[in-house]
């Protein structure tokens, strides 16, 4: 067993999950009451047998977490306390102030440090997924950053835990390396992506920069305000307010900013001083810091001005319960996939919860399957296919666009079209211009031509990863023609459950992927109207 | 609302057969934008070949630490106005990679030969006393909080880079990686606390090998503290444990505090002897292993009196402070506290001065 990955591992995006971890943990609460909230947050979306054993299982995970050292905040009596975060009827969202992501990943790397037989390979770029000759998979070529080198790791099933998008859209609050790595090589290994279309834009993010403010904020009682000093989500929400699902709140807030209630930078303002200073240092101090330093702005003494701003990709890699896409020994989990437990809208600190709970479950079936199966033996003319891609990018002479424009224009499109309010004009202009990107990215140029840490070249891996992303994201915006969850379409305001209420898939297929759907898992909850 | 910057970026390319080199960019930025938006800048526009770690832009992944006007800080959360009014007027933004580390290319070091290593020294992970509870372990939502501060560190390595105990000793288990042993020896689920602390005590590289200089707690980016993480595992081992070190620090620390708590000033001929006797001044004159040490010293002993620093009537009759009766009262009450107070980010915030919201129903602001 090895792990590969782009970045050492404690630099993952899992780091920027600041809020916590849903688990229905509390003898008073009920998973049942977890995964409703989920399928309702899902707008119906949300495949029910996978939320139910999402929310089932996520109670033990916690514990399971507890015991290898993550340091959960306690109550008074010394047990595991909760706060509250949007779309939840409980307050069950377990924390580490506001660095709960970064608390779970530095714990799981201690883990991996204590059990050092597993083999890890940090700073190790995997560049494509490689299938033998039945269509099973037989594992991944890489590149070593450090030197260069390629190499093929053969393997009886490689679990994909790459990571969202969020780099496709300008501003995001992704991380750089969110460039949908993961979900494009298994696009183009063969494997269906589910629900790309849905895109979630977060509620609280800082104009500009894009940088997150935790939803914690807003579970600790912050209030927004537009520029007329209106809590406005009394009109949108006027039961859950503040903390009704992130889809409203973002539509709400772009409702006033569109309409000229907003401020002049385009922005309304959240209130985090009602929260009380000591409660904010306690719980809060990122934020205090984010705002500090990014910001200029005291969020102990003034509101800050934030905007709706790209997030989180609820669709991804199409898998099933057990994490296995529909390419035999393929298997993917957290954000790159779509399970689908976060159907058009996932609530908050829902998604840790879902990395861990179906990573667990991939790695497991993934052993277990192991045993059954034999080595593949992949025919080894991937490894110098991509390294001639490598070599044709690094000799290709200057006569091509900068790759940082491309990155840009690509961002600025799908920003500016495939946003928070779509419809099919904007749409099409968005793949016509990311389809005119992929031509010219054929031609992009590069400056360094050197092998070790060569970021560059690898740029252009990336994006050209990114482009596959985004044409698979306008795509599904196009083909669903309602409005549900985070797609929000103009033209068709309404959502439709007579026609819509299924699955958009996306498989590759030359030019423009081909189009399919799925039906929607459904256990106890029918489809209801949704409100907050 | 853009201006002009000019940063001056130590390039190394090792392919390329040269030794570094320095470069100088033009930048073009809003003043509140960073260092590291400088940096990406240059790369997009004129040199995609610099060579940076970054991801998050948002301080919290670790990866862009480097050392921006000799200073070590993260590239992400250092605003570039302030980096260029520190360099001075028409003076370059001097950013270089950080010290300590081996140079891998560029900005980019090798973090795993030297800070993941010592990390890993300080066996890393929870080791808890038997099998675990059924539900979650109960401990005092306090000690969670305290430990917090440590977990708060990204692994940056910038107090790493800019430790100065490093660069005289670099086989120093160094300021985050002790930090890291904190968030173990103050977390009550861990079962190994005397020992971590006792390993941690007696590693003639280890907790003792700190000379305080502050260094790292002014780098930190996330107000971890390393020293003062240092200094706790310092207090556990000598207070809690008395675990006795191999050079001296436990009787170097009882003395100094000894020799404080009846004098108020430091009584120069009495540390010695102290440090050596496991803070007990007959101890010090008597047993045979502080008497060798005592011996050895004598040259150090010897240059305090040529140079005046010590004088043979100093050295018998240390005068007490005027006010040492104002001194005692603080050890009084420092001793009189049943828990130990410690400083810690996470509860700082003022108590009691609950203001109104800065914006309410109606309220305007424009």
């Amino acid at each position: 067993m090895g792990i590969i990955s782009k970045v050492h591992p404690v630099r993952s995006h899992s780091n920027a999950a600041a809020g916590g971890i849903n688990a229905a943990l509390n003898p008073e609460d009920s998973w049942e009451s977890h995964a409703f909230d989920t399928v309702k947050g899902s707008d119906y979306l949300g495949d029910q047998d996978a939320i139910e054993i999402m929310c089932r299982e996520a109670p033990n995970e916690v514990l399971h977490l507890e015991h290898l050292g993550v340091t959960f905040h306690r109550n008074e009596e010394g047990k595991l306390g909760t706060r509250a975060f949007g779309g939840a009827s409980a307050a069950r969202t377990y924390y580490v102030a506001d660095i709960t992501g970064q608390a779970l990943l530095h714990v799981l790397y201690e883990q991996l440090m204590k059990f050092d037989t597993i083999d890890r390979y940090e700073e190790w770029f995997t560049t494509a997924l490689v299938r033998d000759d039945s269509g099973r998979i037989a594992g991944a070529v890489t590149r070593n950053m450090r030197d260069g080198a390629f190499e093929l790791f053969t393997a009886k099933s490689v679990i994909l835990a790459t990571g969202g998008n969020g780099q496709v859209f300008i501003p995001t609050t992704n991380a750089l390396i969110c460039t949908g790595d993961g979900i494009a090589m298994a696009y183009r290994a063969g494997a269906p992506l589910m629900d790309m279309e849905m895109v979630q834009y977060h509620p609280t993010t800082l104009a500009g920069l894009g940088l997150l403010i935790t939803e914690g904020a807003r579970g600790e009682g912050a209030h927004l305000y537009n520029a007329e000093g209106e809590r406005f989500m009394e009109k949108y929400a006027p039961n859950k307010m503040e903390l009704a699902s992130r889809d409203v709140v973002s539509r709400a807030e772009q409702t006033e900013i569109d309409e000229g209630r907003g401020f002049p930078d385009g922005t309304v303002a959240l209130d985090i001083t009602v929260v009380g200073r000591k409660r904010i240092h306690e719980a809060l101090r990122e934020i205090v810091n984010v705002g500090r330093d990014f910001a200029g702005t005291d969020i102990t003494r003034e509101p800050i001005h934030i905007k709706p701003g790209n997030h989180y990709a609820m669709g991804g890699i199409k898998t099933d319960i057990n994490g296995q896409t529909e390419v035999p020994g393929l298997y993917a989990a957290g954000e790159c996939a779509c399970v689908s437990v976060h159907g058009g809208n996932r609530l908050g600190a829902n998604s840790l919860l879902d990395t861990l709970i179906f990573g667990r479950r991939a790695g497991q079936h993934a052993a277990e399957q192991g045993r059954g199966v034999s080595m593949p033996s992949p025919a080894g003319s991937e490894l110098a296919r991509e390294r001639d891609a490598i070599s044709d990018i690094v000799s290709r002479d200057r006569s091509g666009r900068r790759l940082s424009e491309i990155r840009a224009e690509l961002g600025a499109t799908m920003d500016g079209k495939v946003a928070v309010f779509r419809d099919e004009d904007r749409l099409r202009e968005a793949l016509e211009k990311v389809k005119q990107l992929q031509e010219e990215v054929k031609t992009v140029a590069v400056d360094d031509r050197g092998s070790v840490f060569n970021q560059d070249v690898l740029g252009v891996l990336e994006l050209q990863f990114m482009l596959d992303n985004a044409e698979c994201i306008v795509m599904g915006a196009i083909e669903r023609k309602e409005s549900r969850g985070a797609q929000y379409r103009t033209d068709y305001p309404e959502r439709n459950d007579a026609d819509w209420l299924k699955h958009i898939t996306l498989t590759a297929n030359g030019d423009l992927p081909e189009v399919g759907f799925s039906e929607v898992t459904m256990t106890q909850w029918e489809p209801e109207e949704r409100t907050y | 609302m853009a201006e002009n910057y000019t940063l001056k970026i130590r390039r190394y390319n090792p392919e390329s057969g040269d030794t570094a080199f320095w470069h100088e960019y033009g930048v073009e930025l809003d003043p509140e934008r960073s260092v590291l938006d400088g940096i990406l800048q240059a790369k997009d526009r004129e040199d995609a070949s610099i060579g940076i770690r970054c991801s998050c832009r948002a301080a919290i992944c670790g990866s862009c630490a480097v050392r921006i006007n000799g200073k070590t800080a993260l590239a992400c959360n250092t605003r570039i106005s302030d980096a260029a009014d520190r360099a001075g007027a028409d003076a370059p933004i001097v950013v270089e990679p950080m010290n300590n580390m081996p140079v891998l290319k560029d900005l980019i070091v090798d973090m795993d030969a030297v800070h993941w290593k010592k990390v890993r020294r300080v066996v890393p992970w929870l080791l808890p006393d038997g099998p675990p509870p059924e539900r979650e372990y109960i401990v005092p939502a306090e000690a969670m909080i305290d430990v917090t501060q440590s977990m708060a560190c990204i692994q940056c390595g910038a107090c790493v880079g800019a430790c100065l105990s490093l660069e005289v000793d670099p086989e120093f288990i160094g300021p985050a990686a002790l930090a890291k042993a904190y968030r173990f020896v103050g977390d009550p689920r861990d079962g190994q606390t005397e020992e971590r602390l006792k390993d941690l005590a007696e590693d003639p590289h280890g907790m003792y090998d700190c000379t305080h200089c502050f260094a790292c707690i002014e780098v930190c980016p996330k107000d971890v503290a390393p020293m003062s993480q240092i200094m706790r595992l310092r207090r556990r081992a000598t207070g809690d444990y008395e675990i006795k070190d191999r050079n001296n620090g436990y009787g170097h620390e009882k003395g100094f505090v000894d020799i404080i708590e009846k004098w108020g000033t430091l009584h120069e001929a009495q540390l010695l002897p102290r440090s050596f006797g496991d803070g007990s001044m007959i101890k010090g004159q008597t047993e045979p292993g502080a008497v060798k040490q005592l011996v050895e010293a004598l040259p150090t002993a010897l240059r305090g009196l040529k140079s005046g620093k010590v004088t043979v009537k100093k050295a018998l009759l240390h005068p007490k402070l005027p006010d040492q009766d104002q001194v005692r009262r603080i050890f009084k009450e420092i001793h009189f506290k049943d828990e130990r107070l410690e400083l810690n980010m996470y509860i700082v915030g003022e108590n009691s001065d609950e203001e109104e919201p800065a914006m309410g129903e109606g309220s305007q602001e424009t």
